[in-house]
């Protein structure tokens, strides 16, 4: 450590190098484990947020999509503070864009049918 | 040394994705500390295109015949393996020949190490740096692995990428060494911690190794550190693995409390009591 560093760290403006690299092992590590790139993840990111706008309005700017890793256990973490619910016809209007305007029963259950079978 | 155990052999596959970080010289030292503890213990260099391990041990001008030799049948696996000429208990067996790099698979490897094993309470073998075919060949017969690393960013994210490719092949237990650690460095965070990386990577640690001047001298000799047992810090941390690997309950060693030089020491005093730097 020189002594400029040593004076950064003093005067609070420069964390200590040990913990900049686990910061930067943590995420790396977390890229590396479930094979995304940050373009793939950027990416996913963009899509979750679209999703979920349909649903709930969602501050887009304190909104983050980010992988963790606890105990080589890797997570897709979303964190998107929710500023209200979307009113009841614009929610309507959001399950027909993703093909659900039916009600869920018949075709569901046709659908399951063939994965009931005893075989 | 004679009696015959039903016990299956151990056999341990050491290996780190990085080069560079201490494999071959664990090894080395680990071979010689199970043999002084009274195991059979047969050291596998499994980089036959780089072997080093005869070096470390002092055997280079020993090895005639290798693994190779001994598939193919022209030479009776005694006459292959190197016994260590202070430590009867250990001997050597280097893979293959450099000028053959091709003829080692993964069923070849499986097949000499079942032929070692019946004559050994442990097989060390030492792996290749890197995760492809050397890797693999390496990992063939391997039941159980430790994986070293240094507290640096590379050797833990090499280190990671390793660990996962042992999870899909079932190796377990998978347990890890820390090498090169710089208490001081450590101390002032200057470094990744213990517990940084034991977190990061998961995985129970076996063994802690300061940096220590003295592997580099042992390496220039070719007489493992815990072959003369000098006291210095890695060989007692290299000593206290082997320990841990036949079961005994020993405490990790905490590096702050590393042994130094006087000098140091003062230094370190003088740095506590005035907190000056």
């Amino acid at each position: 450590m020189t002594l400029f560093d040593f004076i950064q760290r003093l005067l609070g403006r420069q964390k200590p190098s040990g913990t900049m690299a686990k910061e930067r092992l943590q995420l790396v590590l977390a890229h590396d484990r479930s094979d995304l790139n940050p373009e793939l993840l950027e990416q996913m990111r963009r899509e979750i947020l679209e999703v979920v706008q349909r649903y709930v309005e969602i501050d887009i700017e304190e909104g983050d999509v980010s992988l963790e890793t606890e105990d080589r256990v890797t997570a897709l973490v979303a964190n998107l503070p929710i500023k209200r619910a979307r009113p009841l016809p614009a929610l309507v209007a959001a399950a027909a864009a993703v093909g659900m305007a039916q009600p869920p029963d018949a075709d569901a259950s046709e659908e399951l049918a063939p994965t009931d079978d005893p075989d | 040394m004679d009696a015959v155990t039903s016990d299956p052999a151990r056999i341990i596959l050491i290996c780190s994705g990085k080069g560079g970080v201490g494999k071959t010289t664990l090894t080395a030292n680990l071979g010689i500390a199970l043999a002084r503890l009274g195991e059979r213990t047969v050291v596998l260099d499994a980089d036959f295109g780089l072997r080093n391990l005869d070096l470390l041990l002092g055997l280079e001008n020993r090895i005639v015949y290798t693994a190779q030799e001994v598939l193919a049948e022209t030479c009776r696996l005694e006459q292959a393996l190197v016994k260590h000429k202070q430590e009867p208990n250990l001997a050597l067996l280097p893979a293959g020949n450099p000028r053959m790099l091709e003829w080692l698979t993964p069923e070849d490897m499986q097949r000499i190490v079942a032929m070692v094993a019946e004559r050994a309470d442990f097989v060390l073998i030492d792996c290749p740096a890197g995760i492809e075919d050397g890797f693999k060949n390496a990992a063939a017969a391997a039941r159980e692995a430790i994986v070293i690393t240094t507290p640096e960013v590379s050797a833990v994210r090499d280190a990671d990428r390793v660990i996962g490719l042992l999870n899909t092949r079932g190796v377990a237990p998978v347990q890890l060494v820390l090498n090169r650690v710089r208490p001081k460095m450590m101390a002032s965070q200057e470094m990744l911690g213990v517990d940084d990386v034991t977190d990061i990577l998961a995985l129970p640690l076996v063994g802690l190794v300061v940096e220590d001047e003295q592997v580099i001298v042992s390496t220039n000799r070719g007489e493992p550190l815990t072959l003369n047992g000098n006291g210095s810090g890695a060989a007692l941390a290299y000593q206290n693995i082997a320990r841990r690997l036949r079961g005994e309950e020993i405490p990790l060693e905490d590096p702050s409390k590393a042994r130094r030089g006087l000098r140091a020491r003062l230094m370190n005093k003088i740095r506590k009591t005035t907190g000056l730097f």
